[in-house]
């Protein structure tokens, strides 16, 4: 009865229904864009870190877990490594170069992490050889870096970077290719770690280190070990360090938490005003529908009834325009160039949709609970 | 004669702030099966407020009230709910039909409402819609429809679901006379034919033609009850 009453109100008030669907509709891209670009900035901020084969990441002392500003050099590395349940190390270096180009292409901007093969820090390789210690000009480049250049495996590629107040040009040989690996908003491209230490930008272009030293330590546990008992011990083992798990470590990148907050408050907000638009329609509506339901009481609908069938009206029309939201924001999606930062993964997007198909009900209570109050006697031009 | 509505020195006393206002006072009537009544009077004489307490809308503050031989003060809410939808037709004055539902549904939905919907009886809804003369009016909505037409739809309404009573809160307010009195008298056509018992509150004499019986109520009490075909045309020829 009531999903009858909804559908015939629905359907021979189609235009108006529609119409709010499609406010609603708006309302589901503006969020499902929020929450992609929420997940694509914070993707091409951490994506590295995030699928990091490793359980801690150690850091300097002090630094804030800042890995730009922390230095571990090779004696400490050779500490974590001789603690018991430490299954493997390995060194990684975070700096920036720029690929040129020999034709009028534009350079790429892109960081250059320097990881130790085979050891916890080096990515994936999905296509192509991975590195070697003793191949030192070989590099590995992320699809970000495929997709936006069209280098490919074994295409000579020349690299800029600062020495001193120099600009030096090194040439490395692409041997493979891995999945996204974005870091600080570039994509990235990997070398051997002694390779990394020599192009790296630097104030001198004649470093004397005393050691060889990382931004960063990634550490592999044996498995079974809990990691926050390891981490612990860990950092009371090793003077001088920090040690943090993989998601404290992301959370700690420059920007990384205001930049998120600031992408979620958004979304929240958006998502407040769903609820009050629905809320707000659906008010009006059954302000106007008083005396309607006045009627439907005195001849006996029961509050069950009424309110089930407000109910289904909002589920409706709040699933259509949630639908037609999705839709548009599908083909908005196709036409959206690679370098914009905007991501659609399957869970952020099902809690989006499952908070839009939530704000109907929610901002609907209101007018569910003003028809339930409607008194049957108003039907007759009387109150209680 | 079977009684069908049946108060007992029933009261119903309004309380704003200070102010006491007794609506209606100890009135106690029978309305039999097939029976027609006009329930008169002016503004304020409380017929609306009778009306309201006989289809269990208002709870008296005195006395009591028997439809069909159910008491309506022994009644929760949910029951007094049931006890409208299965025993009570109703007419009303304004926002009578669902304005999304065509003329036919808006019949059928009674049917609907008391899971009495099928062949057998949507037929029954046509018919009395056809004998209502909207057979050329079944897919309408309200708004495409007169006054008339929709009061009759109304009428139509009130009855398919086979209830005890038929009330009417002035179904003709907002006729024209001629409409006015070709609904009044389909509407007594109807009740007599199908024995129920009706009662229509009107303000308008003139519409009382058709009823079997005038209560007239004067602030909130009966002033007079005129029951013989004589008196009901005398009062009636004089308004």
């Amino acid at each position: 009865m009531s999903y009858y009453l909804a559908v015939k109100e629905v359907w021979r008030n189609k235009g108006r229904f529609f119409l709010f669907s499609l406010v609603i509709a708006l309302i589901t891209t503006l969020v499902l864009f929020i929450a992609a670009l929420a997940e694509g900035l914070a993707a091409a901020n951490k994506q590295y870190l995030e699928k990091l084969d490793a359980d801690l990441i150690v850091f300097q002392k002090n630094v804030d877990l800042s890995a730009n500003a922390s230095r571990i050099g090779r004696s400490k590395v050779n500490d974590i490594r001789r603690i018991e349940g430490v299954s493997d190390v390995g060194q990684i270096g975070f700096s920036n170069a720029t690929i040129v180009f020999p034709d009028n292409r534009e350079p790429l901007d892109v960081s250059i992490i320097g990881i130790e093969p085979d050891k916890p820090g080096a990515p994936p390789v999905t296509s192509g050889n991975n590195l070697q210690l003793d191949r030192g000009s070989d590099i590995l480049i992320d699809a970000n870096v495929v997709n936006r250049t069209g280098i490919k495996i074994g295409d000579i590629i020349r690299i800029k970077s600062i020495q001193g107040t120099n600009e030096e040009y090194y040439e490395l040989r692409v041997v493979g290719t891995t999945d996204g690996q974005q870091y600080l908003y570039q994509p990235s491209v990997f070398i051997p770690y002694r390779t990394w230490d020599q192009i790296r930008p630097q104030a001198s272009s004649n470093p004397s280190l005393v050691e060889l030293t990382s931004n960063v330590v990634a550490v592999k546990l044996l498995e079974n070990l809990d990691i926050e008992t390891m981490r612990e011990q860990i950092a009371t083992q090793v003077d001088g360090i920090e040690v943090a798990d993989i998601r404290t470590s992301y959370e700690s990148l420059p920007g990384y938490r205001v930049q998120q907050s600031t992408l979620n408050t958004q979304q929240f907000f958006t998502l407040l005003i769903g609820i009050l638009v629905i809320g707000g329609f659906f008010q009006i509506q059954m302000l106007q529908k008083i005396p309607q339901i006045g009627v439907l009481k005195a001849i006996g609908a029961s509050n069950r009834t009424i309110a089930a069938a407000v109910i289904f009206q909002i589920i409706f029309v709040t699933t259509l325009g949630v639908l037609i939201g999705c839709l548009v924001t599908f083909g908005l999606a196709l036409g959206i160039p690679e370098n914009v930062p905007i991501m659609f993964l399957g869970n952020s997007v099902a809690i989006a949709i499952i908070a839009l198909l939530l704000i109907g009900p929610i901002g609907g209570l209101v007018s569910v609970r003003l028809a339930i109050s409607v008194e049957p006697l108003i039907a007759l031009g009387l109150s209680a | 004669m079977t009684p069908v509505i049946e108060t007992h020195a029933v009261t119903k006393i309004y309380q704003t702030g200070h102010l006491t206002v007794k609506a209606v006072d100890q009135i106690s009537i029978t309305i039999n099966q097939g029976e027609f009544v006009g329930l008169v009077g002016p503004s304020g004489s409380g017929k609306t407020t009778m009306l309201a307490m006989l289809a269990a809308l208002l709870k008296p503050t005195d006395g009591t009230v028997f439809i069909d031989q159910h008491n309506l003060a022994e009644m929760n809410e949910a029951e007094q709910v049931e006890f409208r939808r299965k025993k009570i037709g109703f007419t009303f004055q304004t926002n009578n039909l669902l304005p999304y539902l065509t003329v036919r549904e808006n019949v059928e939905f009674m049917l609907r409402l008391n899971n009495q919907y099928n062949l057998e009886t949507r037929q029954k809804a046509l018919d009395l819609l056809i004998r209502l003369g909207l057979e050329d009016r079944l897919d309408n909505l309200p708004n495409q429809i007169s006054g008339g037409q929709r009061q009759r739809v109304s009428i139509a309404r009130s009855l398919i679901h086979d209830p005890a009573v038929v009330l009417a809160d002035e179904p003709t307010a907002n006729l024209d006379t001629e409409r006015a009195y070709q609904v009044t008298k389909l509407f007594a056509d109807l009740i007599h034919e199908q024995n129920k018992a009706g009662i229509m509150v009107t303000h308008d004499l003139r519409m009382c033609r058709y009823v079997d019986k005038i209560i007239q109520l004067e602030d909130g009490r009966i002033a007079s009850i005129l029951d013989t075909r004589q008196a009901i045309e005398e009062l009636v020829s004089c308004a």
